[in-house]
Order: C-alpha cells, then sequence, then structure tokens
C-alpha cells in the first residue's frame, strides 16, 4: 500500500482480467480487495438472499450430509460446528446460521485432495437453524440443524 | 500482519489431518462501541491451505466465524515430514501466511 498509483493500476489489471469491469468501482476500496470473496453472498441479509447470491435454486434436502454440533451452545459467540459430506463428488460446502444477521457463514470449496468434513466455530446472535449447504454435481443438497444459544455472540 | 497461526496436522492412514487456529478479531460490523459509533467490519474473508506448495484448501469467510477462528480440514494423502501452509486475507487487505510440518 506503499506506492498508491502502482497499486491501483495492478488492481484494474486484474480486476480486468477477471472480467470484472462491473465490479471496478467497488473494487477500489481497499476493504473489498478480494478477486473471489462473494459480496452479495455474504452482505445478503436472509438465508434466501445468501442462497441466491451463490447461484443456488433449488436445495433438495439430504440425509448423507451430517451436521455435528451439540443441541445447545452455552456461549453463542463459539459455537463449534462440523460440516460431514457423504454425497459424492462434493465440490462445495457453506454454513448458514439462519437468524444472524448476515447468515452465510463460510463457503469451503473442496477440491479433489480433499474430504468433505470440515470443521470452524461460528457465531450465533440468538438460537438459529444452522443450514449446511452441499454442492455435488452442479446440485445443492441442504441438511438443517437446530441449535439453541443460551448466551449470545453478536451482543455489544 | 496479525500473530501467527498455531498449525497441527497429523497424517494417519493416507490422511492428513489439518487444526488451525488464528488469532484475529473477527469484528462483524454489526457492534457499537461505549459512545454508541459502529465498530466497523474487519474480519477473515478468504482461507487458503497448500500442500508441499499445492493448492488443496480454499474458502471464503464472512463475520459469522467466532474470534480467533479455528479451522479444521483433511487432505487426502500427505506425509510426515511434508509441509501445511496457510494463508490468510482479511477485509482490511491484510494478510498471514504460516507453514508447520506433517507429524
Amino acid at each position: 500500500m506503499t506506492d498508491q498509483p502502482l497499486n491501483r493500476r495492478g488492481f484494474l489489471a486484474r480486476a480486468a482480467s477477471l472480467g470484472l469491469t462491473t465490479a471496478l468501482v467497488t473494487t477500489l476500496a481497499p476493504r473489498l480487495a478480494f478477486a473471489e470473496w462473494n459480496k452479495a453472498a455474504f452482505e445478503g441479509k436472509t438465508p434466501a438472499d445468501a442462497l441466491k447470491s451463490l447461484g443456488v435454486a433449488d436445495a433438495k434436502e439430504s440425509a448423507d450430509i451430517q451436521i455435528l454440533a451439540s443441541d445447545i451452545a452455552e456461549n453463542g459467540a463459539v459455537v463449534p460446528v462440523q460440516a460431514v459430506s457423504k454425497i459424492p463428488g462434493t465440490t462445495q460446502i457453506s454454513v448458514l446460521i439462519e437468524k444472524n444477521p448476515s447468515p452465510l457463514a463460510a463457503v469451503f470449496e473442496i477440491g479433489p485432495d480433499m474430504l468433505p468434513d470440515v470443521t470452524t466455530r461460528v457465531k450465533m446472535g440468538q438460537t438459529s437453524n444452522v443450514v449446511v449447504l452441499v454442492q455435488a454435481g452442479g446440485k445443492h443438497f441442504t441438511a438443517t440443524k437446530e441449535i439453541k444459544v443460551t448466551l449470545g455472540g453478536c451482543g455489544g | 500482519m496479525g500473530n501467527p497461526m498455531k498449525i497441527r496436522a497429523t497424517a494417519k492412514d493416507g490422511v492428513t489431518e489439518v487444526k488451525v487456529l488464528m488469532s484475529h478479531e473477527m469484528e462483524t460490523g454489526f457492534r457499537k462501541d461505549s459512545s454508541g459509533n459502529p465498530i466497523p467490519a474487519w474480519f477473515i474473508a478468504e482461507v487458503t491451505a497448500k500442500l508441499d506448495g499445492k493448492d488443496v484448501m480454499k474458502a471464503q469467510w464472512g463475520p459469522s466465524i467466532s474470534k480467533n477462528p479455528y479451522l479444521s480440514f483433511k487432505i487426502k494423502g500427505g506425509a510426515a515430514g511434508g509441509k501445511v501452509a496457510i494463508t490468510w486475507v482479511d477485509s482490511k487487505g491484510d494478510s498471514r501466511t504460516d507453514q508447520a510440518t506433517i507429524a
């Protein structure tokens, strides 16, 4: 960030090469300096908004997705969630917290060298359904688990 | 630059399990400070992992991930002595890379 003009030029070239010309105005702001980060999906205010921005039109419930998390979280600031997909050809696993102000928590790209099994910790403002969305062979599948929160994680 | 990550990578039966603990505020942008001003969002947005220099994992995160994020995932292959490198980029454009040897 020391050489502003050069930085900006590099940025423009990178954005243009990725075909992001329409997003140029927003990419000039430093905090949005990501080529791939799906801004629309992460800033979606409802699960439906987030799913739409992820390109999900029709997601089927699947029993082959496991959400491993406790039923009750004492501290909503740190809720461990493990998502495991047994659907062959899983290429993406996303985690959404339905009632959070921005529901989409994470999108994991599952490459050919990875097992579809990821664990992380999320914040939950209140008791909510946690939705795991799996993309496999161009189709989408979901599983839902309710986690009760006794102490919120998004308060000031 | 942030503080160093803690990375543990263990190979067993042809699968390498990687556990990462990052040090980051993960500010949502929804909170307000004591005088009522909104605290701007500041969170890790992209995480990538390499096994022996080859990309194996890529993730996009939002501010719903907990403060000081924990991540664990499993890679096919990898052997003791191999290197796992993790990189994160946050919403201010800051980034950090740390490496661990597979045990």
